[in-house]
Formats: structure tokens, C-alpha cells, sequence
């Protein structure tokens, strides 16, 4: 089929992979890039439960505004749309039973 | 003791960054602070570090070389630094910035504010599932990360920029579902002798649709998505036809998909200028509330200035000439440069910002969009907050944004009402009879950013989100 928006998936070379664990589970990305972006090609959308109705929320603005990514990296709170990826970080979800 | 600039900027996309490459050229000591790693805002967002190797776009090359610019330039670029207060000291501004975990403060005898937009999305039910993100939003996704929201997109919005994250999604090797656009195609005529002016994005533009259609990609004119369905993410999307007015007029079909781009259009991001005392105007041909200030940035308060869209969404070219007629502004008030801007860029900027107008028109909301937001649909996604909840308010006797604040804490989660205010001013606007002028946005409280408390005293500590204190009714 013709294509007039060509597809550059292809082209588009990342350094080197990094593992890093959200919730226990093992997740490849690449450092540099956000820990979202990571989360979100390997198809993890629920971030987190609303603290209040405990539904299921994920990533919402991107841009580091609306606080809907919020997880828990080595006990604090931070954006996952504004946290850069790096091997070996560990990465929680919030209000997941999980984490109680 | 703090450092003292001639000129301290907010923001570091085409506007900010422009400002500050006219106001070094001029002499003046300036600081340009951004809480993204490189400049560039919104429109030319850096590709994260990640990405070694990736084709350019128009976007990536007009920011590289804006990013060349103002490295050899001799502004200070403060990047991964947020501003969270600002405060007049005796003559000057004091700038409270967060940077590595800790507050510090800057001072400047004059502040520009380029602090740019954020998107309105009116919420529609389920907008809160995982897999929906904004349409703007996805652009920074794909732009810093060449990273898809999902591999089977519903996009959907007011605009070129649905368009354009359409486009994009099939670049990055992703599956369109369909285009949904409340935007009739007769709307997109009327817009047609302002886009003359910019024959290249209308060729862009043009490209864009005849690709979509040649992929036989479904595109839902004069429609909205009605809702979106999906537990723990988004497995469907079902869109309704609008009426003349924007209001929903029957159930039309279902699409499967895994994400949704949503998105109503941008807002300027005024609250610094609230912060600072700067009287606002309602101008829905610029997005909604924007601060007052001349076509050279200037505004009522002595060394305050605005451009860009955080002065009214005129868009990026607009943006770029707004910045550099406000740096000279600025050097003029601390007495370096020209007093007069030169006519010629007067002209350029207005001939942009023509356009730009053109493009905001595609998102004014129409009286019955927010028919789309049923009784039920959680306005403030801080506190899952549904239309009803805020009705009730109303109802029991709040009349202002800041007084449904206080009563029920929408807008005081931890998103500080970026992404509820809007559509709860319109809301009380509509339920009691009232114009949207006589429902300003609530009064901000400091910080512009989350501040963990521990930052003030040097050591950090992620977990003491502070909710600001309520507003004064
Ligand atoms: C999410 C998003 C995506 C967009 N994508 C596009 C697009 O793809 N194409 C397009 O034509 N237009 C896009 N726009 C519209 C955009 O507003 C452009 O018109 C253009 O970027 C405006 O330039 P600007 O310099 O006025 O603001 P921006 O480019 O938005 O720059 C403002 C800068 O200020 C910084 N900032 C704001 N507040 C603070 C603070 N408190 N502390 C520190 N830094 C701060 C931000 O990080 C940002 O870099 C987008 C808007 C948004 C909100
Ligand atoms: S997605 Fe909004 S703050 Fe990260």
C-alpha cells in the first residue's frame, strides 16, 4: 500500500537496554529515556489506584503536571513521565495491594 | 546571597528562549530556567538520551537550532529546574527555584514569563482509564521518547494537532483506529485564507489527511468520543455524533482499541502571572483567561512581561517573535537596547499571530460540549470527584471556582486544578445562568509545583507532597 507517512520505526536506534523491576516484574528500557515510556512500550498501563475510589490510573498529561503517573522509587514519590530510566532501579506502584 | 540578574525567564520554549537570545545580544545579564533537560518547550521538546539514532523532523530541526543558539549564547540556561514561587522584593523579583532536591532563590530586576500551555480536555466517561493520555500530551511522549501510547490508537481532538499525533503514530509503526474531531470540515474552510499564509503547513497538512486516507483510517468529522470502556486499560471507545452547538446527539459505534489520545484544545498556563498580580481578561479566541498584556509583552506591573502562549495560545511561530519583542521589552526597562521594537517584527508577529488565531478558533468550546460529561463522569481526577459531586456544591451555594476548592477540595489534589478548573468554572457558569467571565480560574497558591516540604530545609524528601492551603473565597 502507498504510504505517504512513511513508517520510521524501523530507524530508530536506542543505547543500549537496562533492566529495571516495577512491582517485581522484570521491564527493559533504555537508559536515558523516561521510566513511562519503558512502562508504556512494554504494555504496563495501570500505574497506580486512585487513593479515593481505588480505580485503576495511568499516565494522563505527560509532561509532568497532572500527577496521574505518580510511583515509589526508593520510598519517595515521584512522576514516572519525569524519572529517568537507569539499570537496576526498582520501581512500585501506589495503592496497589501490593504495597498495602 | 542570591544572584542577581538584569532579566530572569520562565521557560525556555520558543518564546523564553527567544527572549533570552535578544536580551544577551543586547547586554543584559540573563537567566533562562526550565524544568525540561534542554530547551525547545512543547512544540520542539528534545528526543530523550535514549534515542542514538532517529530520522529528523521539521520540529527536531528547528529546535537543535535553537538549542545551538542559546548554548553559545551568553544567557545562563538553568535546565531541571522548577519554579514554584515568585514574590516582588523591594524593586526586584525574587524566584524560588527547585533544582537536585533543593529550593534556592534567584533575583532580577525584570521577569519575563514564557511559561507556555496545558491542554483542556472535557471529561468524557472513563477519560480516567489507563491507556487514555492527552492528544498534547502524546506529542511528548512521541517527541522525547518516540514512545506510542498504546498499538491500536483512537485519536481524537480539535485542530491540526489531532492530526498531527495521527500522523505521528503511524510514523512510529502504530495503528490509527480512527480520527475523531468535534471539527466540521466546514469549519476547516473558514480557516483556509489564514493557512494560505503558511503554504508549508498546509502542505504538511495536507500530506498528513491524504495518508490517513489512503490507509483508509476512519475519520469521525463533527464527532466525540462519548466514552471510553476498559477496566485496568482501555479495550474500547465508543463516539457520538455532535449537534450544531457541540452537544452529543446519539450513540454511534463502537471502536476497539487500546489508547486514546484526547485532547479539547490548549489553555495558557497563567498562573505565575496570577501569582505576580497581573489582571486577567476572558478571551476565548486565546484559549480562555489570559493575563493583560501589549503586543510587546508588557504588562500593567512594572518589569512583568508575558509572551508565548502562556500570553494566548498564537502558537509556535507566534510564539518565537512574541519572546523576542518581550526581551527587548525587558532590556528597555532595565535601559539596554532599542526603546522601540522594530516595525518589522511588530509585523511578523502579527501576521503569526493571525494564524495562530485561525488554529485556537478549531478549539473554542461549543455551548453543548459539555453535554459530553454525564452526571456521573469524574470531573476532578484528584479526588475522583463526578459531576454530581460538584452540582451538589453548587447547588448548597458555591459560586466561585474557589469556593467548590474549598468546599470539596477539587482542584486542591495534587494536579492543583491544572486539569478540573476549567471545565468546574464553566460548569457553575452554566448551572446558575452566569456569563464564563463572571467565573475566573481560582486564586493559585504557591508552590506552581509540587515542593516537598523537606526541600525548604535543604534535605528531600519525594513523600511530602504539600497540598496548598485553601484558597480565600
Ligand atoms: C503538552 C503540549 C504539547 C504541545 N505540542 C505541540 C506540537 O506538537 N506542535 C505545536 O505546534 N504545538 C504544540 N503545543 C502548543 C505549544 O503551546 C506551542 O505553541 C509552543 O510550544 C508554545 O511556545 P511557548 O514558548 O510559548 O511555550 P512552551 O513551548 O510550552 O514552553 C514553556 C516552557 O516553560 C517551562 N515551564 C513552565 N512552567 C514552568 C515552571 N514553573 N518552572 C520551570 N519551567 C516551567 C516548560 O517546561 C516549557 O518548556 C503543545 C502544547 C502542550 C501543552
Ligand atoms: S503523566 Fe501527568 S504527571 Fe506524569
Amino acid at each position: 500500500m502507498i504510504r505517504l507517512v512513511p513508517d520510521h520505526a524501523t530507524l530508530i536506534n536506542r543505547t543500549a537496554c537496562v533492566e529495571f523491576e516495577f512491582d517485581g516484574r522484570v521491564v527493559t528500557g533504555h537508559a536515558g529515556e523516561t521510566v513511562l515510556a519503558a512502562l508504556m512500550r512494554a504494555g504496563i498501563r495501570h500505574l497506580r489506584d486512585a487513593p479515593t475510589d481505588g480505580a485503576p490510573r495511568g499516565a494522563f498529561c505527560c509532561i509532568g503536571l497532572c500527577q496521574e503517573c505518580l510511583v515509589q522509587i526508593d520510598g519517595a514519590r515521584i512522576e514516572s513521565c519525569r524519572q529517568i530510566v537507569s539499570g537496576g532501579l526498582t520501581v512500585q506502584s501506589l495503592g496497589r495491594p501490593a504495597d498495602g | 546571597m542570591a544572584e542577581i540578574y538584569d532579566i530572569a525567564i520562565i521557560g525556555a520554549g520558543p518564546a523564553g528562549a527567544n527572549a533570552a537570545l535578544t536580551a544577551s545580544e543586547q547586554g543584559c545579564r540573563v537567566v533562562v530556567i526550565d524544568e525540561q533537560s534542554k530547551a525547545g518547550g512543547q512544540v520542539w521538546r528534545v528526543k530523550s538520551a535514549a534515542i542514538a539514532k532517529a530520522p529528523d523532523t521539521p520540529e527536531t530541526v528547528a529546535g537543535n537550532a535553537l538549542r545551538d543558539a542559546l548554548s553559545i549564547s551568553h544567557a545562563v540556561h538553568m535546565s531541571d529546574t522548577q519554579v514554584w514561587q515568585i514574590e516582588r522584593e523591594a524593586d526586584d523579583w525574587a524566584i524560588y527555584v527547585l533544582a537536585a532536591g533543593r529550593s534556592r532563590k534567584i533575583m532580577s530586576r525584570a521577569l519575563v514569563l514564557a511559561s507556555g500551555a496545558r491542554e483542556f480536555v472535557q471529561p468524557v466517561p472513563g477519560w480516567t482509564t489507563p491507556g487514555v493520555v492527552g492528544l498534547a500530551g502524546a506529542t511528548a511522549l512521541i517527541k522525547q521518547d518516540m514512545t506510542l501510547p498504546g498499538q491500536r490508537t483512537v485519536v481524537s481532538g480539535t485542530g491540526p494537532l489531532v492530526f498531527f499525533v495521527a500522523s505521528e503514530v503511524r510514523r512510529h509503526g502504530g495503528t490509527v483506529a480512527a480520527i475523531v474531531t468535534p471539527n466540521h470540515r466546514t469549519e476547516w474552510l473558514r480557516a483556509m485564507p489564514f493557512m494560505a499564509a503558511r503554504p508549508d503547513l498546509l502542505w504538511r497538512g495536507s500530506i498528513w489527511i491524504a495518508d490517513l486516507m489512503l490507509a483508509r483510517v476512519p475519520i469521525f468529522w463533527g464527532y466525540a468520543v462519548s466514552e471510553v470502556s476498559g477496566g485496568d486499560t482501555v479495550t474500547s471507545v465508543e463516539v457520538c455524533k455532535l449537534g450544531p452547538y457541540g452537544a452529543p446527539i446519539g450513540r454511534v459505534s463502537t471502536i476497539h482499541a487500546d489508547s486514546v489520545c484526547l485532547g479539547n484544545g490548549l489553555i495558557p498556563a497563567i498562573e505565575a502571572a496570577q501569582l505576580a498580580g497581573v489582571p486577567l481578561e476572558h478571551r476565548p479566541d486565546l484559549g480562555g483567561w489570559v493575563p493583560r498584556a501589549d503586543s510587546d509583552g508588557k504588562t500593567s506591573i512594572a518589569g512583568l512581561f508575558v509572551c508565548g502562549d502562556s500570553a494566548g495560545i498564537r502558537g509556535a511561530a507566534a510564539a518565537e517573535i512574541h519572546g523576542k519583542l518581550a526581551g527587548l521589552s525587558a532590556c528597555a526597562f532595565v535601559g539596554k537596547g532599542p526603546s522601540v521594537a522594530p516595525v518589522g517584527m511588530q509585523r511578523r508577529y502579527a501576521r503569526a499571530a493571525r494564524f495562530g488565531m485561525a488554529m485556537t478558533a478549531l478549539s473554542i468550546p461549543k455551548p453543548g460540549s459539555d453535554g459530553l460529561t454525564t452526571p456521573q463522569t469524574i470531573m476532578c481526577r484528584c479526588e475522583s470527584l463526578t459531576r454530581d459531586d460538584i452540582t451538589t456544591e453548587i447547588a448548597a451555594g458555591a459560586q466561585s471556582s474557589n469556593a467548590v476548592k474549598s468546599g470539596l477540595r477539587a482542584g486542591m489534589g495534587p494536579c492543583g486544578g491544572k486539569f478540573c478548573q476549567s471545565a468546574i468554572a464553566r460548569l457553575i457558569a452554566k448551572t446558575e445562568g452566569r456569563p464564563e467571565t463572571d467565573v475566573p480560574p481560582p486564586t493559585p497558591r504557591p508552590p506552581l509545583r509540587p515542593v516537598p516540604t523537606a526541600a525548604l530545609a535543604g534535605d528531600f524528601d519525594y513523600a511530602d507532597l504539600p497540598i496548598p492551603k485553601p484558597a480565600p473565597l
